[in-house]
Formats: structure tokens, C-alpha cells, sequence
């Protein structure tokens, strides 16, 4: 009774997907966190000086994403940028986390106390010797929480790349489901393929997170 | 390599405005009828997460994890093209309107779980024992309080939702924000003018939006 046209070369077809989705992650992830440390740090340690940019990522957070894809994509061809959907894909997205990022860095500087800050100071640790020691570990530990969201969250966002033209995992069940028309079963597969890519990230977080707090 | 040759055309663009503005309420009162019916869904999902019933606590920790562990764009796919599996047939705004209420109620009720962490046991067995009932506590005692607890993480998901309704436009949706742009875009090839010209209303109204709580914030929590 239980027929499918469901093949294992679909549920191949759906792993190269989420193989890209996958990759779009770690890329954006990366260029966002290197972008988004530099940002954060420079936000929390000037304030004042910095405030044009908390307004420049600002716009990143109140745009949609798929607006600023389509944008960007439109800019490249302007200028005549030779770039490959999936750079652009993984450039805005990086952008993208990149302003989040910055709110998470800022908020784990500014987390650690003045005072412990003004304590290594005067037992002579110089400022780059108070930021590497003190701030940097005690930082690292407030904001990687917030982080690790990002990157739960960045994850669930490549879905929208498929509309620049990328197949990752839901743009494959789409192709798949036009072929076979099981639309339910198909998501339903894509739906338990992005919860487990979830479960996996976050699983690994928490663990870093016991064992950064055994030190403590 | 980096010769634009490319003419902008901002005053055709323009004209489109009127039609945009139409589109920005449309945006704007499907993400605000999402937060309404997010709300009231979050507050059930919280109250079922206190039961001791395994299957409302099963049922409303299953929404709560589907709905943050999985992209908003699926969740809007599911209720488009998988209801059609059961001869349900819903058009692209239900679509929209559904998948997003799913994803902020899910968002919300772990904001609310929070919230409710900050209000003490005591008081809600004080208003037991002045004679109310289950429901009265909740209405009268926590619930007032839980939402001023969670009125910026409110504000934010608000900004949330408008910016998820841009994604009814990969349904099909036609008369919301990008659902205009999207139209005038594919009969008119100006992808980067219309789409700036989006860009720049959504960060209105997202800015409107903060702007308004803030007010209303201030307004409400004086005392």
C-alpha cells in the first residue's frame, strides 16, 4: 500500500544539499566572526568613536536577508564582479552575522567587570596584557553562548539562498518534490536533515561549554 | 574590470512608490497579526510546558523545538506545499501568515519560559490562596508581569516577523512588500533600484517599530 518514488539517489541528491548548506555555514560563519570580534572589540573599547558603524551593521539587521541577496547580487553584475553565487551567497551571509556578532563580542566585553579590569592594571599588566588575560577568556566564555546561536541561526538562514540561485538542502527537496510530487514526505525528510545538522551543533556547544566550566 | 556601465533610473523606480507604501501595510499587518496570534499561542505553549500532563508538556516541547531548530522558509514550505498531501489547498498569505505565527509562538514561549523564571512561586500560590482559580492567577498576576519582563525580546521578534514576511514572495505571495518589488522587478529588469527601494522601507519599518515600543515602554512602565 506504502508506495514512494523516493529513491537513494534522491536522499544522495538531498546530503550534496545539505553538504552546501553545510559549507555556506562554516564560510559565513567565519568571515562573521573574524569581521564581527574586530567590530565588537572596537565598539566596546571606543564607544564614541565607533558609533557610525553600530549604524552601518544596524541597516544588516533590519534589512531582510532576502532583500540584501538579491540586492548584492544585482551590485555585483553593476559593477561587474566575476563572483560566484555561492561567494556571494557566503558574503553576505558573513556580513550578515557579522553585525549580530558584533552585538555578542561587545556585550562579552563590556560583561567584564571595570574593576577586574582596573585590578590587573595595577598589579602592572599592561592594556594588550589586561585584554589577552583578562578580558579575552572571561569574554570568551559570556559571549560563546550567543554565538553558538548565531551559528544555529545563521545555518537555518542559507535556506533562503536558493532564491540567488544555489542548491542546498531545501532548494534539492524542491527539485525532488517537482519530480516525484510527495511534497510531504520530502520536506519531511528535509525538515529532519536541518534538525539534526541542529542537534549535532548545538550538542557540541554544550560540551565545550562543561568543559570550559570544569576550569572555573 | 570596474566600469559601470550601468544607468540607474531612480525617477521610473519611484513611481512604483504608492504601490510599495500599499505593499509595506500588507507587510506590516501580516507580521503584526503573526505576533498577536504568536502571543496568545506562546502563553498556551508556556502554560502547557507547567502541566503535569506528558502529553501537553510532549506536545508543546515538540512545537517549541520544530519550530527554533528548523529555517522559517521550511516551515512555510510544509504548510504551502504539504498540506496540498491532505487536499488542503491554502494560499500563499495563509501560507505565510501560518509559518510565521508557528515560528514566533516557538520563539516566544522559550522568551517566556525565561520570563517566567523572574516571577516568584510565592506569588502565584498568594493569589491561589486570596481564593482565585488557576486561570485568574495567570491572567491577573503573572501573565501582567511576564510581559513587561519580555517586552524588548517582543519587540524584537516583531522586528523578527516583518522581516520573515519577506519570504512569502518564494510562494507566490504577490501584494506584500517584496511580493510588489518582486512584480515590478521581473517586468521591469530594475532588480537593484526596486530592491533598494524595499530595503530602505523595511528599514523604516523596522525602525518605526522600535521607535513605537520604546514609546510605548516608556509609557506603560513609568511606575
Amino acid at each position: 500500500m506504502f508506495s514512494t518514488g523516493f529513491t537513494l539517489n534522491d536522499l544522495r541528491f538531498m546530503l550534496e544539499g545539505a553538504w552546501v548548506t553545510l559549507l555556506l555555514t562554516f564560510w559565513a560563519i567565519l568571515l562573521g566572526t573574524l569581521v564581527g570580534v574586530i567590530c565588537g572589540v572596537l565598539r566596546a573599547l571606543l564607544p564614541r568613536a565607533t558609533i557610525p558603524l553600530a549604524w552601518l551593521l544596524d541597516v544588516f539587521r533590519s534589512v531582510p536577508l532576502l532583500i540584501q541577496f538579491v540586492l548584492f547580487n544585482s551590485l555585483k553584475s553593476i559593477v561587474g564582479l566575476n563572483w560566484s553565487a555561492f561567494t556571494v551567497g557566503c558574503v553576505v551571509l558573513g556580513v550578515y552575522a557579522a553585525a549580530y556578532c558584533t552585538e555578542i563580542v561587545r556585550s562579552g566585553v563590556l560583561a567584564v567587570p571595570l574593576s577586574l579590569r582596573r585590578a590587573s592594571r595595577s598589579l602592572g599588566l599592561s592594556y594588550w596584557q589586561d585584554l589577552r588575560h583578562v578580558v579575552l577568556p572571561i569574554a570568551t566564555r559570556v559571549s560563546f553562548p550567543g554565538w553558538l546561536n548565531l551559528v544555529l541561526s545563521v545555518m537555518k538562514d542559507t535556506a533562503l539562498v536558493m532564491w540567488i540561485g544555489i542548491v542546498e538542502l531545501l532548494r534539492a527537496s524542491q527539485t525532488i518534490v517537482t519530480r516525484i510530487q510527495e511534497p510531504l514526505l520530502v520536506l519531511c525528510i528535509a525538515g529532519l536533515i536541518y534538525y539534526l545538522m541542529s542537534w549535532v551543533v548545538s550538542r557540541l556547544g554544550v560540551q565545550l561549554e562543561k568543559r570550559w566550566q570544569q576550569n572555573d | 574590470m570596474f566600469g559601470i556601465d550601468y544607468s540607474f533610473r531612480w525617477r521610473s523606480a519611484l513611481r512604483a512608490l504608492p504601490d510599495m507604501l500599499s505593499g509595506a501595510w500588507v507587510t506590516f499587518e501580516t507580521a503584526a497579526l503573526s505576533m498577536i496570534f504568536g502571543v496568545i499561542i506562546a502563553l498556551l505553549l508556556m502554560v502547557m510546558r507547567q502541566m503535569n500532563n506528558p502529553l501537553a508538556r510532549g506536545f508543546a516541547s515538540t512545537w517549541i523545538s520544530i519550530a527554533r531548530n528548523t529555517p522559517s522558509l521550511f516551515q512555510i514550505y510544509i504548510l504551502y506545499f504539504g498540506l496540498g498531501s491532505f487536499g488542503l489547498h491554502v494560499s500563499s498569505w495563509f501560507a505565510l501568515l501560518a509559518g510565521i505565527t508557528f515560528n514566533n509562538a516557538g520563539y516566544l514561549a522559550e522568551n517566556f519560559r525565561g520570563g517566567l523564571k523572574a516571577i516568584p512561586d510565592t506569588q502565584m500560590r498568594a493569589a491561589r490562596s486570596l481564593g482565585m482559580n488557576a486561570f485568574q492567577a495567570y491572567r491577573l498576576i503573572v501573565v501582567p508581569q511576564l510581559l513587561r519582563i519580555v517586552f524588548y525580546p517582543l519587540t524584537n521578534q516583531m522586528v523578527w516577523a516583518v522581516l520573515m514576511t519577506s519570504l512569502g514572495v518564494i510562494v507566490g505571495l504577490n501584494d506584500d512588500l517584496t511580493g510588489v518589488t518582486q512584480s515590478y522587478n521581473v517586468k521591469t529588469f530594475r532588480t537593484f533600484e526596486y530592491f533598494a527601494i524595499a530595503a530602505v522601507l523595511y528599514y523604516l519599518i523596522a525602525k518605526a517599530i522600535v521607535l513605537a515600543a520604546r514609546l510605548l515602554g516608556w509609557r506603560l512602565f513609568r511606575y
